[in-house]
């Protein structure tokens, strides 16, 4: 029996665009927090130093999956159907920290929001929502 | 389609290639005209996003289609753009890209208001009839403010 913390090492492992990002997580209890330590290559505007909208998302994104990889271990990762990104405030050059709050898990579909922020966790600088299509643990799609 | 000016062109392969993270992802500058752009994100072993399939990440088409809109965004501006700020993308993943294979989107601002432009882009990797992907995004324009002479 694999524990929730080797669970989310694997993922985060075994994903090579997780690690171009540079993202982590830690796990408190059943608690996730996301980190995604600034890197220069994740610079989508260079006069004022802010993150990429797209890293930004992508960071929300894995964090979903992260969350979701706990929830409901699967040897395959899960399938986003769609994703709304809002962006609050620019992602500035410091460590950003998200978590997923899984708001709705049935059998086939998810529905997950993910919030982001850096210095202060009350002024978060990105969210987003989304759902996500489910695999069995053996891997296989859902049967519709 | 309307040829943009040199300088709109410039611009555009400046913010295909040279901006950090889409020259980290080696976007290319496909096409650019006013109010559209296409940028293509060639596949790459590091960007992968799910090992079972060799299959390019979801992160990389979520940085591919915000770069295209924002160079919509930009070219739809022209030299009147000072810079630009999403509010919000939603995106609609309609199926994974094929193994190994890289990804185009092409971008079109179709309506701009003096603060406010609205985008609607496509993805796929092989024949633009099949998509990977959709979105839509709501950008603010920061306009130069006028100086005293442009403003008489």
């Amino acid at each position: 029996m694999t524990t929730p913390a080797q669970q989310l090492e694997t993922f985060l492992q075994r994903v090579p665009y997780v690690r171009f990002l540079g993202m982590r997580a830690e796990l408190a209890g059943d608690e996730m927090t996301a980190i995604l330590p600034f890197a220069p290559h994740l610079v989508g505007n260079t006069f004022i130093q802010a993150l990429h909208g797209g890293v930004i998302g992508a960071f929300l994104e894995a964090t979903a999956l992260a969350q979701l990889s706990l929830a409901q271990p699967s040897s395959r990762l899960h399938k986003t159907i769609d994703i709304t990104i809002e962006y609050l405030r620019p992602g500035r050059a410091l460590t950003s920290y998200a978590r997923a709050d899984l708001r709705k898990v049935g059998r086939r579909i998810a529905n997950v929001h993910v919030e982001a922020w850096q210095d202060d966790r009350s002024q978060p600088f990105a969210a987003l929502r989304g759902h996500f299509l489910l695999r069995s643990a053996d891997g296989r799609s859902p049967q519709p | 389609m309307t040829e943009v000016p040199d300088i709109v062109r410039q611009m555009a392969e400046h913010m295909a290639t040279t901006v950090p993270q889409a020259a980290s992802l080696g976007f290319r500058l496909v096409s650019v005209s006013v109010g559209r752009g296409s940028i293509e994100a060639p596949w790459r072993e590091d960007l992968v996003g799910d090992p079972d399939t060799q299959v390019i990440a979801g992160g990389v088409v979520i940085s591919l289609l915000d770069h295209t809109c924002g160079l919509a965004m930009a070219s739809a501006a022209g030299t009147e753009a000072f810079s630009t700020a999403t509010l919000d993308l939603r995106i609609d993943y309609m199926r994974a890209a094929a193994p190994r294979a890289g990804v185009t989107a092409e971008a079109h601002c179709y309506k701009l208001t003096r603060t406010i432009g609205f985008v609607r882009a496509e993805a796929w990797d092989a024949e633009r009839s099949d998509l990977i992907a959709t979105a839509q995004a709501a950008f603010v324009l920061n306009r130069p403010r006028p100086t005293p002479a442009t403003a008489a």
